[in-house]
């Protein structure tokens, strides 16, 4: 392969309107922030699908494995108790 | 985890009908077979806005020439998103730009045929978009996940591309004859190599049992064709254009529309290099790539100097 320029890649989020939070779209590379930014308006928003974007490096994200996707969630798993549906009350019992 | 046990979490989402994401595990085949038809999907994108980027500066009105470039912009957008699903498998974009550059990758066959009228834009907007949503619908099913997702926002803007062409076509066979002769021409032209999109028969294709097992497929390119010429053979009629199989007719008893042989033996022509505008459309792409290295350098070095996330030399 010839000398090439590896832009990094860049994560992009984007509110899609007020009241919303910023969701995950896709990646993208551009040389620097502004340019991912200035991307993912032109990859994303051509038909008015956000009011704001974010961009973050790809890189820069720290991801919790699949590998231990049981063990690091299982703190979870046996608490039922932290769900309403866990207790029982009379059926009488209204507005509870 | 054991690798059995790895495989048999992997099947049991598939069967499920859940998606594998990128850091699951997956079977090495299952990665290849994917980073190969995503790969061949977002060349197609690119490699396709050629055919219609030609008549850009020529289109007969504003509104048609504004149409026109934002239908080739979305196509270009379709070719980065699909990068980007590429790219969660553990491939480099540049990679795959690569290895088509060295003919290692392929793209769809039909962008090798040239525009040779204003017709002809018309008539891919309403066949060759119209192949490529049969195709792409059942994909926003398919098992992979950031490919399924870009497929949802690729199905989106791909209505409307078909409809413009529908429509620029219908303005044709409407208008004087020598315009009705025009849309004939481009149908006569696209017709087949629309039908052909949609891949090699159930018998000669490679992939596709596989790709039906891993849920990457949902059906098999005949059944996707059948569909096809289902949905377009109707709207021939509405534009008073007659596609160019003479087998083409109603099948009450089957409930579809019966049709022709494809000419595989033009389609492995095109697909191995022969077609038309091969050698064109893989010169254009390169020296279109090339001509920007010094944009790429130039946005690098004003990285390095501004910002703190650098840029690597590969
Ligand atoms: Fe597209
Ligand atoms: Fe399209």
């Amino acid at each position: 392969m010839s000398e090439q320029v590896r832009e990094p890649l860049w994560e992009v989020f984007i509110r899609s309107r007020r009241g919303l939070s910023h969701n995950h779209v896709g990646s993208l590379h551009a040389a620097d922030a502004q340019m991912a930014l200035r991307n993912a308006r032109d990859v994303f928003t051509r038909r008015m699908e956000g009011i704001s974007i974010w961009v973050v490096p790809s890189a820069s994200i720290t991801a919790s494995s699949p590998d231990e996707r049981d063990p690091f969630f299982e703190p979870a798993a046996d608490k039922a108790y932290r769900h309403p549906t866990f207790y029982d009350i009379p059926k009488e019992v209204k507005q509870l | 985890m054991d690798p059995v046990d790895l495989e048999v979490e992997f099947n049991g989402l598939v069967e499920a009908d859940q998606r594998i994401e990128p850091r699951d595990w997956m079977p090495d085949g299952y990665r290849r077979n994917l980073i190969r038809q995503i790969a061949q999907h977002a060349h197609s994108e690119i490699i396709g806005m050629q055919p219609e980027g030609n008549w850009i500066t020529r289109a007969p009105s504003l509104r048609r020439k504004a149409i026109l470039m934002a239908k080739v912009q979305d196509e270009a957008g379709h070719g980065l998103y699909l990068y980007c699903a590429a790219e969660t498998l553990g491939v480099d974009r540049a990679e795959l730009i690569d290895q088509l550059h060295a003919g290692r990758q392929k793209y769809s066959s039909v962008f090798n045929y040239p525009t040779l009228t204003w017709a002809d834009v018309g008539a891919i907007g309403w066949l060759v978009d119209g192949a490529a949503i049969t195709n792409q619908i059942p994909l926003c099913r398919c098992s992979y996940g950031p490919y399924a997702r870009a497929m949802v926002r690729v199905c989106k803007e791909e209505s409307f591309h078909q409809r413009q062409g529908f429509e620029s076509l219908y303005a044709l066979s409407h208008g004087t004859p020598e315009q009705h002769a025009m849309a004939q021409d481009a149908v006569d032209r696209w017709w087949w190599p629309s039908l052909m999109l949609l891949g090699p028969s159930d018998a000669e294709s490679t992939h596709t049992s596989q790709s039906m097992a891993w849920r990457i497929k949902r059906f098999t390119n005949d059944e996707l064709r059948q569909r096809f010429v289902d949905m377009v053979a109707p709207q021939a009629d509405v534009l008073e254009l007659t596609p160019p199989d003479p087998e083409l007719r109603w099948n009450e008893a089957r409930g579809h529309y019966d049709f022709g042989e494809c000419d595989w033996d033009e389609l492995r022509r095109v697909v191995g290099g022969d077609g038309p505008c091969n050698r064109q459309r893989l010169a254009h792409h390169v020296s279109a790539h090339e001509e920007g290295a010094w944009v790429r350098e130039a946005a690098a070095a004003y990285a390095a100097k501004h910002s703190a996330v650098g840029v690597v030399a590969a």
